[in-house]
């Protein structure tokens, strides 16, 4: 009952976390329709600015104040030079824009390697290692506080869609991007920043996953990959179903890990996406009604 | 009556080749070349002329592979005849695959197809006790010389795309371009667009799955990372269909050329040329460069999607008479 | 028997009755208008006959055959042909290929598939253009095309939505006239249209929907006659 348990928490906590990464991500593919496969290689770069910041003594959770504003920065660099000027090309070639950031998320990854080479990096904080107790289970003090920055990010962003002006911008040019150009919303513009807020979130995620993880240049790859299951469970552009999906996929890949071994973990996530691409093609939006 | 010689000198020279050059550096690449014509030429037909785009083509090189590979090893049995079977068992891998991914339209399909290819890849790590797992297998080539290995690559090469030139001017081509363009509007023209679909995954399934195959038996060595990989099958071959132009017959057989080019440029340092540099000037910031630069092919595929998509999106072939407009400018200029 | 009927189709669209119990028959030979204003659920009934949605209920019997259940290639097969009203041109290949693709569905030979498309494309009037890209035909051209292609697929029974919208009136009177010479050619036609003079000198029947029912159906003179009709499109004011 206990390694039942302790599973669980453990699946919880991540899921927070995976839920800051997803959203991001299914902001913008739910908002601008962009499926950003180079939204892990962004984290990855978060996490790397978080260590030399580290070297330098800055604690990772002061690094969120830098990182996500360095990648908003990046984000909206790479939707303005890179993806803008695809929405017009007229080419055979089907599916360019979700080409385009495998092309980006395989420079931003090599790039560091040559930089930082393929060592793994560790950041250790007084905190990485402290756990605490409740009853028999053990609670780990640096993904405590990440998931609950992660929840405050993610009601936050809730919030900052529904009640701001911008947010409501981003919602209008998500469902009709033409008629939110005839009021006067300006759509070049919030796509731009749409990429860099989903860019800096994923940045957040970074900050908060460093201290508890290693830090090398292909764990974009599958961190891309865990975003799309997430946003996929969750429903596109649905920031309460992005809770769900990456608290969904946390436990999913905390039970496999436990009950089947750890080479699971991977193959887990891909499974419930292909399952849930199969049989649930609205994700948990559908199931709910938000 | 021009236009449908070229090819046939270009056969023939490519037939004559071995006689003249008989550096095993040099037909190696070649191998490598007519391989990927094969690969590039499979992935066209499902993504440029059937409009949907796969990122897991590497789940069919691998099948091939691997049942040439297995047959070795299971049955004892020679890898020759994964090329008779590899293509058949990349189909009957690809038709589940395409019930699943064709469920979803345009970038989810890409993803399914994407996710596909990783789960066959984790997979075939973690069937040890049939695949050999990460070991992968190890067979004694059939073969000293690379003549006839080079040969059959180019038998299997002339192949595909005799095979694609009849397929786009004949029913199914139409009916696979009428599904790139509309899906909808093919269908109530009486395109059954499921049926077709399936149909061109099962051409670029066994096309892929016969140049796995061929690279079993030509390397000699497989495991899951090499034969199922992301990067260097499934994005290699998306590369060399949109390098040399999606939605023409030899397009991707311009782009096997150029990327095989650019990915032993990288591979070799510029052919040697920074480390020669470095040997000369004694810099060994240039020798450093070298060692980098041998590293950097991903970085070199990474940089050469983006730059292609953004300024040659239609390829060299397709966007030819852009290039030519360009190079005019110059020559006018001068 | 009636050569051609819907009987009483509903489609909901989650809460939404986009069509609420709508039928009638048509004849073989007829020019069958079907009108109402935006949003009333021409379309979407349009789109249950030829199968892009399956009816929530009710039924589309085709020469006494059921038909709702069937995918659309199939009821292309059939011989109900439709064009669509957002025109869908496969734009990067010729008129003559888009008509090609469309008379594979009656032979698989290419050399009668072409004879086919040329005689389809002679008789709709898009000789001159066989060879241009569809994407670069104007919109007279790309709904001309729309009906060139579905001809060619050997219809029955012709589903037309919309084909006069956005033509200026000489096109329109070519339009009409093409109408005209598929009917005597012996195809039956459903015609779905917004512009009145069309319709009203067409159709030898009428059938009038609003918010997905039934409002009047009869001869051309006794639907614009009617009450209900005036209503629906002019306002209380003017009935």
């Amino acid at each position: 009952m206990d390694v039942f348990l302790q599973t669980l928490v453990a699946g919880i906590l991540k899921g927070g976390l995976y839920a800051l990464i997803g959203i991001g991500m299914t902001l913008i593919m739910g908002v601008m329709g962009i499926i950003n496969l180079a939204h892990g290689q962004l984290m990855m770069l978060a996490m790397y600015v978080t260590y030399i910041l580290n070297t330098m003594g800055v604690d990772p959770y002061f690094s969120l104040f830098v990182a996500m504003p360095l990648l908003f920065l990046l984000g909206v660099a790479i939707q303005k030079f890179l993806l803008n000027p695809l929405i017009k090309a007229d080419t055979i070639l089907p599916e360019n824009q979700v080409l385009m950031t495998v092309g980006i998320g395989m420079v931003l990854t090599e790039v560091v390697r040559f930089i930082f080479s393929s060592d793994y990096k560790y950041i250790t904080t007084t905190y990485s290692n402290q756990t605490f107790f409740l009853g028999n289970i053990s609670f780990s003090m640096a993904l405590v506080i990440a998931f609950w920055i992660a929840i405050a990010f993610t009601v936050a962003m809730f919030f900052f869609l529904v009640k701001t002006d911008l947010g409501r911008s981003i919602r209008a040019t998500a469902q009709d991007k033409d008629a939110a150009t005839l009021m006067g919303v300006n759509t070049g513009r919030i796509t731009v920043i749409t990429f860099g807020l989903g860019s800096g979130l994923v940045a957040a995620a970074g900050c908060l996953l460093a201290p508890v993880y290693y830090i090398f240049p292909d764990l974009g790859g599958p961190f891309t990959a865990k975003a799309f299951i997430i946003t996929i469970l969750g429903g596109l552009g649905s920031t309460v179903g992005a809770i769900f999906g990456g608290v969904t996929l946390g436990l999913a890949e905390s039970m496999g890990a436990t009950y089947f071994g750890m080479e699971y973990e991977d193959i887990i996530g891909l499974t419930i996406f292909v399952l849930v691409l199969l049989f649930l093609p609205g994700g948990f939006k559908r199931l709910t009604k938000i | 009556m021009k236009k449908s010689l070229t090819p046939l000198v270009f056969v023939a020279l490519l037939a004559g080749l071995p006689l003249i050059m008989k550096d095993n550096y040099y037909l190696h690449l070649m191998i490598l070349f007519l391989m990927w014509v094969v690969i590039g030429s499979a992935w066209n037909l499902i993504a440029g002329y059937t409009g949907q785009v796969s990122f897991g083509d590497a789940a069919f090189f691998g099948c091939g592979a691997y049942t040439a590979g297995l047959l070795a090893t299971h049955l004892g049995v020679s890898t020759w005849w994964g090329l008779a079977l590899g293509g058949f068992t990349a189909i009957a891998v690809g038709l589940p695959f395409g019930w699943i991914c064709f469920r979803m339209r345009g970038a989810y399909f890409a993803l399914a197809t994407l996710a596909l290819n990783e789960v066959l890849r984790h997979g075939a790590t973690i069937a040890e006790d049939f695949t050999g797992g990460m070991v992968g297998i190890l067979i004694m080539p059939s073969f000293m010389s690379k003549i006839p290995y080079y040969y059959i690559a180019l038998a299997l090469a002339v192949a595909s795309l005799a095979s694609l030139q009849w397929v786009v001017r004949s029913k199914p081509g139409y009916y696979f371009v009428s599904i790139r363009e509309d899906q909808d509007a093919a269908e109530s023209l009486g395109v059954n667009t499921h049926l077709y679909k399936m149909l061109s995954l099962a051409y670029a399934a066994f096309w892929t799955g016969m140049a796995g195959a061929l690279y079993m038996n030509y390397m000699g060595f497989i495991d899951p990372n090499v034969v199922f990989s992301l990067h260097d099958i499934s994005i290699m071959a998306i590369l060399v269909g949109i390098v040399g132009g999606v939605g023409t017959v030899y397009g991707p057989a311009v782009g096997a050329f150029v990327m095989v080019a650019v990915q032993e440029l990288f591979r070799s340092g510029f052919f040697g040329l920074f480390k020669w540099l470095g040997a000369v000037s004694g810099s060994a910031s240039l020798v450093k460069v070298a060692e980098v630069l041998t590293q950097a092919h991903v970085l070199g595929f990474g940089l050469l999607v983006v730059v292609v998509i953004l300024v040659l999106p239609n390829g060299i072939v397709g966007d030819w008479p852009k290039i030519r407009k360009r190079v005019f400018r110059l020559d006018a200029g001068a | 028997m009636a050569y051609f009927q819907i009987d009483k189709l509903v489609k909901y669209f989650g809460g939404l009755a986009a069509v609420d119990g709508v039928s009638f028959e048509v004849g073989q030979g007829e020019i069958f208008g079907l009108i109402g204003p935006n949003g009333s659920g021409k379309t979407t009934t349009f789109n249950m006959i030829s199968g892009y949605h399956r009816p929530t209920s009710g039924r589309v019997l085709f020469q006494g055959r059921e038909i709702h259940q069937l995918p659309t290639h199939k009821i292309c097969h059939l011989g109900i042909g439709r064009t669509f009203q957002v025109v869908k041109p496969l734009g990067r290949m010729t008129v003559l290929d888009n008509v090609i693709a469309a008379a594979y569905s009656r032979t698989s030979s290419h050399h009668k598939a072409k004879e086919e498309a040329l005689k389809v494309i002679d008789f709709c009037g898009l000789m001159p253009v066989k060879d241009v890209l569809a994407k670069a035909l104007p919109i007279a051209g790309r709904k001309r095309l729309e009906i060139t292609r579905a001809m060619a697929t050997r219809p029955e029974l012709l589903l037309l939505d919309e084909t006069a919208a956005g033509l200026n009136p000489s096109e329109l009177v070519e339009a009409i006239d093409l109408i005209r010479k598929i009917r005597a050619n012996g195809t039956t036609i459903v015609i779905i249209e917004h512009i009145m003079h069309v319709i009203m000198t067409i159709s030898d029947r009428i059938h009038a929907i609003n918010f997905g029912q039934t409002i009047a159906e009869g001869t051309p003179s006794e639907v614009a006659a009617n009450q209900a009709v005036i209503e629906a499109y002019l306002g209380t004011d003017y009935a």
